[in-house]
């Protein structure tokens, strides 16, 4: 892939930029105590880009984006961001760089909407710079950005699901961070509120200039949002590149084992993918002995 | 604004409606203050929060200064103030400074340790149960002082020292059986109830073993008091609280952060890890501390730190507010149980046992009211 290239420029160079990229992984093997998720992976997050990484349940999406934000450290190769191991840096300052929204975070009880995006400041303040004025108006322009300052005195745990999680997304932008890293934002939440998170994300991208990453598990909304579509499998990346010029249908097969068609999304001329009817997969099973496509879904359950 | 408020919070079908809109019916506006200087210097006030900090202390003090004239020699609360400052004449002197002073103190201080190690203990594990009550601390700086008391029959300073050394392993161990890649609430509170419920079993064994004054001295070092303590024990306690109260709450504004969970403050910068070692560690040291010196005083840790949010209303760990809390609880518990029962005198871990207890129960009664538990 893409990030090959980088690779091969920059062996032997551990401390020089590998790529012009902001962020990047470079060879990374990553592993939770014994169990490996990914080997030799490499991935390039394109600066300015709304990079989505999508693919099949289990094949690392979320550990990939866990690595790239640090969380993970990879038992080898390195995350480099503005050509820095990132776990060697001062843990302030990657904060002030990326941010992360997480699948799984706790609103503390009793908790005002205003008082949770403050916490966003966190790695902008001291103990002698608690909260200046510039924290203020950062917090006050993201619950506008995010459509949540009219709530800003209502408590977390009262709020519908979708409001909760602009609320979230709200306090990360109050990081001001330039890198922005989302794991599933749209998970758990119904399709019109999935749609206005995912505008919100694009307008962060298009009108601020922000690097978003992704991990989306709808493979259409990755398609019409996506500027840079990362397709993972296994621990591997199957393809990367913008999602006119990637997403086939035999991609989708070769990721997810399914077989469909692509059109043109009639709203914006993006790949859409139709699932094929059950019965013509069906036969397409039969005609093949049924091995294919079994193969592949014992493949991907061993990965988890 | 607010009907406005509320009428959207129905139209968006949550279950939580009804009690949130409740709830910010009575809500009062949050009066966060940030004080700044002009050299880029900001500090932020809760002021509800330093309000209910500065009426517990004066409330501990108040309490403490009653407490000093309470005994079978009386002493005006005037009198008890005079004599303090050094104005007071010879007999009262020495039954101020030399008797009931150092025991105030001792429960002050013990108080102010099991408020702030609860605080800490239950901020931790995002658990109102995880406080070193329930996490067998208690139960473990019991089993060390037991084993001074009934192995080697040792004095009141190896029993402190037993009761130390028994605390700092049993949250040792605790530590390190509920760590696998961090530590979390739900591990932390079972293992601790089984760590309890080990210590609870090595206690019974060893007070069978025990032949009748060890027994009896066992009993009475087991439901925690503060009578017979001197200066010897204030000095090493207010050390030990000198060095780990200002470590610990330079340390709050990372603790505040995880509350939302281990990704999130990690996101946000903070090092959780080592945040969370070093507050552990300290919330073991003050809770081992504070049990050596008067015992395992029971239920303070726990009701230390509720009922100091409750005051707050302020969401995050509390931290002040509960030592302030533990110190005043402390001390009027002390009083209560000189004072309500005349001359039989009650240790005072029975009065807190049985105010906690009662506590616990409410606590656990309006919680599955409200649907919580």
């Amino acid at each position: 892939m893409s990030a090959g290239k980088g690779n091969e420029n920059s062996s032997g160079l551990n401390n020089r930029r590998s790529t012009v990229n902001r962020l990047s992984a470079d060879n990374v093997t990553l592993a939770y105590d014994q169990r490996v998720i990914a080997e030799q992976l490499s991935v390039e997050i394109p600066d300015n880009s709304f990079t989505v990484i999508v693919g099949p349940n289990a094949c690392g999406k979320s550990t990939l984006l866990r690595a790239l934000s640090r969380m993970l450290k990879p038992s080898q190769g390195r995350v480099l961001l503005d050509g820095q191991v990132i776990q060697s840096m001062p843990a302030k300052k990657v904060a002030r760089t990326l941010g992360l929204l997480p699948q799984s975070s706790i609103a503390p009880d009793g908790i005002t909407v205003a008082d949770l995006v403050g916490r966003g400041r966190y790695p902008h303040q001291g103990i002698l710079r608690q909260w200046s004025t510039e924290d203020e108006r950062v917090v006050q322009e993201s619950m506008e950005q995010t459509g949540v300052a009219e709530l800003a005195d209502r408590y977390v745990d009262e709020l519908s699901g979708g409001q909760r999680q602009r609320v979230w997304i709200a306090m990360a932008l109050a990081q001001q961070t330039p890198l922005l890293l989302l794991d599933e934002p749209t998970t758990y939440l119904d399709i019109q509120h999935q749609i206005d998170v995912l505008d919100l994300c694009a307008q962060l991208h298009e009108e601020q200039g922000r690097t978003l990453v992704a991990v989306l598990h709808d493979l259409n909304h990755a398609a019409r949002y996506a500027t840079h579509l990362i397709a993972l499998r296994g621990g591997a990346v199957i393809a990367e590149g913008a999602p006119n010029d990637i997403v086939t249908a035999e991609l989708v097969e070769d990721v997810f084992g399914l077989r469909c068609q692509v059109i043109d999304d009639p709203e914006t001329g993006t790949p859409l993918v139709v699932p094929a009817a059950r019965k013509a997969r069906e036969q397409v099973r039969k005609e093949r002995g049924d091995q294919g496509g079994r193969a592949e879904k014992v493949a991907a359950t061993e990965a988890s | 604004m607010r009907t406005a408020l509320k009428k959207e919070a129905t139209s968006e079908e949550n279950d939580d409606d009804v009690r949130g809109a409740a709830r910010s019916a009575v809500k009062p506006v949050r009066a966060n203050r940030a004080v700044r200087a002009p050299g880029g210097l900001s500090v932020r006030l809760d002021v509800r929060a330093l309000t209910v900090v500065v009426l517990l202390l004066l409330a501990a003090l108040a309490a403490s200064v009653v407490l000093i004239g309470t005994g079978d020699f009386p002493i005006s609360a005037g009198d008890v103030l005079r004599t303090l400052v050094g104005d007071g004449n010879a007999g009262q002197e020495f039954i101020v400074n030399e008797l009931r002073l150092p025991r105030v103190l001792v429960g002050l201080l013990v108080g102010a340790a099991l408020g702030l190690g609860g605080a800490l203990f239950q901020a931790l594990s995002r658990n109102p149960l995880g406080s070193p009550d329930i996490l067998g601390l208690g139960q473990g700086a019991t089993a060390g002082a037991l084993m001074m008391i009934v192995l080697f029959s040792g004095d009141a300073g190896q029993v402190t020292v037993g009761a130390l050394v028994g605390g700092l392993a049993t949250g040792l161990a605790i530590y390190l059986l509920a760590w696998k890649r961090g530590v979390h609430g739900y591990r932390l509170v079972l293992v601790g109830i089984g760590m309890s419920a080990i210590m609870m079993a090595v206690n019974g064994y060893l007070l069978t073993k025990a032949d009748l004054v060890d027994a009896a001295r066992a009993v009475v070092w087991m439901t925690g008091s503060l009578s017979g303590r001197d200066w010897a024990q204030v000095w090493p306690l207010l050390g030990l609280c000198a060095v780990l109260v200002p470590l610990v709450l330079a340390n709050a504004r990372g603790l505040r952060m995880m509350e939302m969970g281990d990704d999130v403050s990690y996101a946000l910068g903070v090092r959780v890890e080592r945040v969370r070692l070093l507050l552990m560690l300290s919330a073991v040291l003050l809770t081992a501390a504070a049990t050596a010196a008067a015992g395992p005083v029971s239920f303070v840790a726990l009701t230390a730190p509720q009922l100091a949010r409750r005051l707050t209303r302020s969401p995050g760990p509390n931290l002040l507010p509960s030592l302030c809390m533990g110190a005043a609880l402390l001390v009027s518990a002390d009083w209560i149980s000189q004072r309500v029962f005349g001359a039989d005198q009650l240790p005072v871990g029975v009065v807190t046992g049985v105010l906690g207890g009662v506590y616990l129960l409410w606590l656990l009664v309006t919680e599955r009211k409200a649907g919580r538990i």
